[in-house]
């Protein structure tokens, strides 16, 4: 890289796009990741940074409908896209009863791959809900947790789905 | 009416984990506090070299750049620092400054810091530092370093040699009892350095405000107090004038428990330019510059009879440090645990073990979960197997035949260990009924037959927890082993625990209100905590050695009993009934057999508002706080893993793990559970995935998150737990630690299993991590 490039600011670029149901347009750097724009342009600090380079999870979002890794898509490219993030779907009460099952299995300590986690979770349970403890781990392979070892967030994957079917059985609404 | 039921002993949920499954944690950096600046640092990018010049004139004109500072400038407000024990008066340590000044000594090691209004813009600025290096050599291999020391300089010229430390440990005759050996079975072992990698990497944001020249850094760390004497002393700040806040931590494992040269670099920044300054560690800089722990070649034996006694153990470890020995813990400890505690779940009474820490050019070795007790219990176990194969011995009889006999052999292990009343007998016995021993044998054979590869592996292992003042106190280290607990109960009958202890998640936390909740007859949900803030909470140590909930709930448990009597001297005189037909339930004081009765809600309202009410010859203050001295309790345990192995490609599918722990008192079911499976999959890591990889010249090869494995869901297995209660006596808690355990012990017991299913092809691997390639060469299947 040449030097005096190194230091010259991009010119902005303005983006508008929907954050949890709501239209915002902020202008932004071209080199400005999803979370840095959420996290510091939106102060939505839900979305966490574990690695920066597409490897944790932790920084898991939803856009137009599919998880992302929110590190490796720019602020720039989401002209017009929409965006949830773990406040947006914990609002919408979409999760409610998953995030219940994380609190009672503790399928959580720190909390910081918790967010990332449940995105990820949530898109399993949408599209292909399954008890099977070897396709909830295949599953959330690409989301780091260092502190639990997993097995309780299998257990509270695996409850949420149970849940949810013997629900439907029953004529529940989901 | 008594309808109060205690929670302590049952599974209640961490109320704390609501807030983060809704995305409210509060993280380091996600606080916002007006004017804060960014900072980024500089790195050597060599392991050793000479500084010549630093050129900041460049970076300091990139618009938006605030200052630039060098290590000279830094050291203006910044005192270095040496890690000493007055305990271990032959410690070689040389004194570390914040930034490097005229040379750098690890990949990684801070050389300037830029402090501007985004990290973005800093970085664009790092891009503009002129640094004039001159390369130098790094010293070889920590074996090559202990043993051919005279052919490479001293790292640290002042000190002579690159030897940091050496320690003998002789006990019970070595050379009488192993004469008498019929066989010695030796082995040479490599623990692989690697490092904690929490998820959240170190943040600190640091406010200096000069006009009272007070500094308060917010920070993610598991040991406010220990941090704020640093700072003070470090920066020429009174004790007084500094704060500590720790918001919410994702992650610690040790990492977070050492003075780090950037962090404080921070401080010092914020003092220059009377700004809050923060810096949040990205991933690949967390690769180079946080703790690494491990980095053992250890030569090692067990001499057995022909019976199956183990007469003793031989340790020969040559542990490499890094550059500097960590601050303020030093680096040996790991060390010394694994040479002390090797051997130490048996009787065996000879042990002859020798330990030198030797100097690297590699990043510091700090306390990492477990901190060398994975390595002591690696060791043994290895040998404890290999002798046992070769005596045609089952691994678990080998076992029982020379465990501990608690009120039989003497109450110290031959490492000097106070281990009086350990349980790994009963732990065997409930282990193999628990994972069906008999069973997977039979199970192991029959997949055999059809071309698998099962192995089954047994670990068996102690742990130190909740250390007392001999380890820091007595070495003149400002690290309090203590803990205090200050109860409040408020106008509104609610009580407020204020505690010195810190919780990254463990639930040490819910744990301790679950004993205030119970001792005051209070429901789970009337008892609020406050924690991790030095101008707050009573001196504390924080969480490291498995001591949280041991050390923080023995001073809750103290300080409810307290306010428990007291509020009964009150009520008794309100009543006019005797203190002894009195209790605490359902948040009020009661007559044991009458109707009287007043609730804590009254009791407190008359404690702030209506003094006038209360007796005169009783203490009225609405306020206790207790504190607690530990003095170390040695838990243990056993565990077993079952494992497949693939002998062409050489991986390795751990298929299920089992623990049986003996912690006494199980405060938290649930919560305890899950320390020890977080902690079964962080040694399983360590097993089978995660190493530091450092070329000839100590550069780090595998410094990003897809090069340096850790443990993901699809590779860990299910782990089944029970516990055996030992009790404890001498303490109101009747709980040793837990914290470690799982990590203590999984690698050994999965290196164990992957031997057994080695076995078949006559060969074995006691090298970890046990990666395909090192899993091949075993096999001979590659050079
Ligand atoms: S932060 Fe995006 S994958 Fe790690
Ligand atoms: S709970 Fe800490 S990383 Fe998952």
């Amino acid at each position: 890289m040449n030097d005096s490039m190194a230091a010259r600011p991009a010119p902005l670029v303005t983006v508008t796009m929907t954050v949890n149901g709501r239209s915002v347009t902020r202008s932004v750097e071209p080199r400005t990741h999803l979370i840095d724009f959420l996290r510091n342009e939106l102060d939505l600090t839900g979305s966490h940074l574990g690695c920066e380079h597409g490897v944790c999870g932790a920084c898991t979002v939803r856009v137009d409908g599919d998880i992302v890794r929110g590190c490796l898509v720019l602020a720039v490219q989401l002209e017009g896209a929409r965006v949830e993030t773990i406040e947006g779907i914990s609002a919408s009460g979409e999760i409610t009863d998953l995030q219940e099952a994380f609190v009672r299995r503790n399928a959580l300590q720190c909390g910081y791959c918790t967010p990332g986690m449940l995105m990820c979770a949530a898109e399993f349970l949408r599209t292909r809900p399954s008890a099977d403890r070897e396709a909830i781990r295949d599953f959330i392979s690409g989301n780091y947790c260092r502190c639990t070892g997993y097995h309780a967030i299998v257990d509270a994957i695996a409850e949420t789905v149970e849940a949810r079917r013997s629900a439907k059985g029953r004529g529940g609404h989901r | 009416m008594n309808s109060f039921k205690g929670v302590v002993g049952t599974s209640v949920a961490r109320p704390q984990a609501r807030r983060f499954v809704f995305g409210r944690g509060r993280y380091t950096d996600d606080l916002r506090i007006a004017g804060t600046l960014h900072a980024v640092f500089l790195r050597s990018p060599y392991a050793h070299a000479r500084i010549e010049a630093i050129d900041l004139d460049a970076a300091r004109t990139v618009p938006g750049v605030v200052a630039a500072f060098d290590g000279k400038a830094i050291a203006s407000v910044c005192a270095a620092w040496t890690a000493q024990f007055a305990t271990l008066p032959d410690h070689r340590s040389a004194a570390q400054p914040p930034l490097a000044v005229e040379r750098a000594l690890w990949q990684g090691q801070p050389v300037a810091i830029v402090v501007a209004d985004t990290r973005a813009i800093g970085e664009d600025a790092l891009g503009l530092i002129e640094v004039q290096w001159h390369e130098l050599e790094p010293l070889p291999h920590p074996v090559a370093t202990a043993v051919a020391d005279p052919a490479h300089p001293p790292l640290h010229a002042a000190l002579g040699t690159n030897i940091a430390y050496e320690r003998c440990i002789v006990a019970g005759d070595p050379d009488t009892t192993l004469a008498g050996a019929d066989r010695v079975i030796k082995r040479r072992f490599q623990f692989t350095r690697h490092t904690g990698v929490p998820l959240e990497t170190r943040t600190v944001l640091a406010e200096f405000e000069p006009g009272l020249r007070r500094l308060t850094v917010y920070q993610s760390t598991q040991v406010p107090h220990q941090m704020r004497a640093i700072y003070a002393e470090l920066l020429g700040l009174s004790e007084a004038n500094v704060r500590v806040i720790v918001p919410d931590v994702g992650g610690a494992f040790g990492v977070k428990l050492h003075l780090y040269d950037d962090e404080i670099a921070v401080a010092a920044a914020s003092m220059l330019l009377g700004r809050p300054v923060k810096f949040v560690s990205d991933r690949l800089e967390a690769f180079v510059s946080d703790i690494h722990a491990r980095g053992h070649t250890v030569d090692a034996s067990v001499a057995v009879k022909n019976d199956g006694t183990v007469l003793g153990f031989e340790v020969d470890d040559i542990m490499e440090m890094g550059a500097y020995s960590v601050y303020p813990r030093t680096s040996v400890g790991e060390g010394l645990h694994a040479i002390s505690l090797t051997g130490a779940p048996y009787a065996a009474p000879a042990l002859r073990a020798r330990l030198r820490a030797v100097f690297q050019n590699k990043a510091p070795v700090g306390s990492y979960r477990g901190v060398g007790q994975p390595i002591a219990c690696g060791i043994t176990e290895h040998l404890i197997d290999a002798a046992a194969a070769e005596l045609g011995i089952d691994p678990a009889e080998m076992r029982r035949r020379n465990f501990r006999r608690a009120g039989i052999d003497p109450p110290k292990t031959a490492g000097g260990i106070a281990a009086g009343d350990l349980s790994h007998q009963r732990c065997l016995e409930r282990l193999l009924q628990l994972m069906d021993y008999d069973g997977l044998c039979a199970e192991r054979a029959s997949a055999r037959k059809a071309g698998r590869h099962l192995g089954i592996g047994i670990a068996a292992f102690v742990e130190m927890t909740a250390p007392g003042t001999g380890l820091y106190g007595a070495a003149g280290v400002k690290i309090a082993c203590s803990d205090g607990c200050t109860l409040r109960l408020e106008p509104s009958g609610v009580v407020t625990c204020v505690t010195g202890a810190t919780d990254q998640g463990q639930g040490s936390d819910t744990g301790m209100v679950q004993l205030i909740g119970d001792a005051l007859g209070l429901d789970f949900d009337q008892v609020r905590l406050v924690a991790g803030d030095t101008a707050v909470t009573p001196v504390g140590g924080g969480t490291w050695a498995s001591r949280g909930l041991v050390v923080g709930g023995e001073a809750a448990l103290g300080a409810a009993h307290a306010l428990r009597d007291r509020l009964i001297d009150i009520a008794a005189a309100l009543l006019d009934v005797r203190r002894d037909a009195l209790v605490l339930s359902a948040s009020a004081v009661r007559e044991r057999d009458g109707a009287k009765s007043l609730s804590l809600a009254e009791l407190g309202g008359m404690m702030h508002y209506r003094q006038d009410l209360l007796p005169s010859e009783v203490e009225r203050s609405p306020v206790v706080t207790f504190h607690v001295v530990p003095t170390g309790l040695i838990a243990n345990g056993i565990q077993a893993s079952l494992i497949e192995l693939d002998p062409e490609s050489g991986f390795v599918k751990p298929l299920r793990h089992w623990v049986v722990e003996d912690c006494g008192r199980v405060i938290n079911p649930m919560l305890a559970d899950e320390q020890l499976r977080g902690g079964v999959v962080q040694g399983l890591g360590e097993a089978l995935l995660e190493e530091c990889r450092y070329d000839e010249r100590s550069q780090l090869q595998n410094a990003t998150l897809a090069d340096y494995l850790v443990p993901m869901a699809s590779d860990m297995p299910d782990i089944v737990i029970d516990h055996v209660h030992t009790e404890v006596t001498g303490t109101l808690l009747g709980a040793k630690g837990i914290g470690e355990a799982g990590t203590i012990g999984a690698a050994a017991a999965f290196v164990n299993a992957l031997n057994d299913a080695l076995r078949a092809f006559g060969c074995a691997i006691s090298e970890i991590p046990c990666t395909p390639e090192r899993v091949l060469r075993a096999l001979r299947r590659v050079p």
